[in-house]
């Protein structure tokens, strides 16, 4: 029994000792870049795993190099604008599909699904000829416009109206609202926790992105934050320390989201699959 | 009667306006933005010259065919291909094993132990392929800290031989993505009643017999978007080839995606070309996908 015992001990111990490596592993590229945003380029390449004095340093050299500044407040416009607008624009659609379904509206949804499917590098080439001849080109509307309707925070809002009751619905179409005044008043209340799914994804995605910024935002002053870092490295010397400083600012905002939003963040990755 | 129902419909095809009404600016900005570019693409694939005056190639396929030639391009085929093949099996099982792991209602801290993991998710991919690239630098924080350690008597070229960039490539990606695909698979088995299990084991199944008796079959469907959406993403590959290793060494590590950007902006850009390689990725995308489709079929 005890030999039993020892067995199932040791191997609980190598599960738990397996998940704490992986913990580690997962966390440390993160922790290494936001303390080496506290150390210089000597202390960074030398492995050095505990921060320094550098921050200020590293900060001001930062922000002389590049217009920080401007570009982190070109990612929080960019970035507000899609949240709102795509919100608005999906959440409305996916009610719609949802609750008036008909054959003809389930025929659209499945060809709506069927762009899921195609590469946004695929579209790319003519995308960028259409913008640069309505004057999109180095715009906010230009970065946001073709993240505004996206099949899968449709299908997330579509997925999720099923729980809206019939009861509340027929009982908001007695009281005399109109169809819209329901989905105002009624829906979106009850749907905050798929509202904050959603915001979380879309913020994260917004934030993030860089192929289609890269092609559309072409000045120094339209660039967003990802596209400052990346730039970052274009020089003869690199200051290892600036570098990370740069990547830090660009990961916090998403960090600390991920942190207060994480349930929400779950439901929207695992919820458009349900 | 016939007033009764009359107003009845009235209302039904009301109700059916106001349905379209809310769909249509979603719908319309997919296909506008989505679906029209994409028949433009074709179109485009089939021209060549400036991108402001492009003209029917002749022949016709004339991009298509110079794609076959084009060592670069073939290059690119080959390492997005080498991600693929290497990296989504890896991460999909580990994700696979995380989820098994974290599912266990005995097991302590699991919430740590899941926000660990999925943390890297909330990394832009400029900001992780930044990190790697400095971490695994020649004169690096890898290079010094193996040396220390004794595994390595001199440091490692990472980013400068091909094979050992595509490597850290591949780590990279597995490090950003398995937690994404954890969470997929866990909640799905959090739906799975958990007595089945326990029944299970009463009836002495182990471990590895739960999870490929039980776990694994009820799962598939999931597994199969997991799959999907994985060969999907790295057929599209960008800002890691572009921030983490530049594509080199000597294309060594270019992606399609990257080449495609290259070609529509380099000094002399054509656009002609770049929209004939999209579509190659397009029609690849729909190849593995249906294959995929078709594999998680059968198994049924």
């Amino acid at each position: 029994m005890s030999e039993g015992a020892f067995k199932k001990y040791g191997k609980r111990t190598l599960v738990y000792l397996f998940l704490i490596l992986m913990s580690i592993i997962s966390v440390f590229p993160l922790y290494w870049c936001f303390i080496s945003s506290c150390n210089n380029t000597q202390q960074i390449l030398g492995g050095r795993m505990v921060p320094s004095t550098h921050l200020i340093e590293n900060l001001k050299n930062l922000f002389a190099q590049q217009d920080v500044l401007n570009a982190f407040k070109n990612s929080v416009i960019n970035t507000v604008l899609v949240l709102v607008l795509s919100l608005a624009i999906c959440s409305i659609a996916g009610y719609g599909f949802e609750i008036f379904h008909d054959k003809g509206k389930d025929a659209v949804m499945a060809v709506i699904m069927m762009s899921m499917m195609v590469p946004f590098v695929a579209i790319l080439v003519p995308l960028f000829q259409m913008f640069t001849k309505m004057g999109f080109v180095n715009k906010y509307i230009g970065y946001i416009l073709p993240s505004l309707s996206t099949p899968f925070l449709i299908m997330l809002f579509r997925n999720n109206a099923r729980t809206f009751p019939k009861e509340v619905l027929e009982a908001a179409r007695v009281d005399g609202l109109s169809e819209f005044g329901i989905f105002v008043r009624m829906f979106v209340p009850m749907m905050r926790p798929t509202f904050a799914a959603a915001a979380t994804i879309t913020f994260m995605n917004t934030w993030n992105a860089y192929l289609w910024p890269k092609v559309v935002l072409q000045t120094p002053d339209s660039i967003t934050m990802p596209m400052l870092v990346a730039n970052l490295l274009s020089g003869y010397v690199v200051d290892y320390g600036v570098v990370m400083a740069g990547v830090t600012i660009c990961t916090l905002p998403t960090v600390i989201v991920f942190f207060i939003l994480q349930k929400s963040f779950t439901e929207a990755v695992a919820g458009a699959v349900k | 009667m016939t007033q009764t129902s009359g107003r009845r419909l009235t209302m039904h095809q009301k109700q059916n306006l106001w349905g379209w009404l809310f769909l249509i600016p979603a719908t319309a900005l997919i296909f506008w933005l989505s679906f029209y570019p994409m028949i433009r693409a074709l179109m485009i694939s089939f021209q060549g010259g400036r991108p402001t005056a492009l003209t029917w190639s002749d022949p016709l396929t004339r991009n298509y065919q110079f794609l076959t030639k084009d060592k670069v391009f073939i290059q690119s085929l080959k390492n997005t291909f080498t991600y693929l093949i290497i990296q989504v099996p890896i991460m999909l099982v580990l994700a696979m094993i995380f989820a098994t792991l974290l599912n266990d209602h005995l097991l302590k801290f699991k919430g740590i132990f899941r926000t660990c993991i999925f943390l890297p998710c909330a990394t832009a991919l400029v900001a992780y392929s930044l990190i790697f690239r400095t971490m695994f630098s020649y004169d690096g924080m890898v290079n010094a800290v193996l040396m220390k350690i004794g595994i390595l008597d001199a440091p490692i070229n990472w980013l400068n031989s091909p094979n050992t960039a595509k490597a850290v490539i591949i780590i990279a990606l597995i490090w950003r993505w398995t937690g994404y695909n954890m969470i997929f698979y866990l909640s799905s088995m959090q739906s799975i009643d958990y007595s089945v299990y326990e029944a299970a084991r009463i009836d002495g199944a182990g471990a590895a017999t739960q999870l490929f008796k039980i776990t694994i079959p009820l799962l598939k469907p999931i597994i199969l978007v997991t799959a999907i959406m994985s060969t999907n993403g790295t057929l599209q590959l960008f800002d890691e080839s572009v921030n983490l290793t530049k594509g080199g060494p000597a294309n060594a590590t270019i992606t399609m995606s990257h080449y495609i950007y290259n070609t529509m902006f380099q000094k002399n850009p054509n656009f002609g070309y770049a929209a004939a390689m999209s579509f190659v990725i397009l029609i690849l995308v729909a190849i593995l996908s249906a294959i995929q489709m078709k594999v998680g079929d059968k198994r049924e």
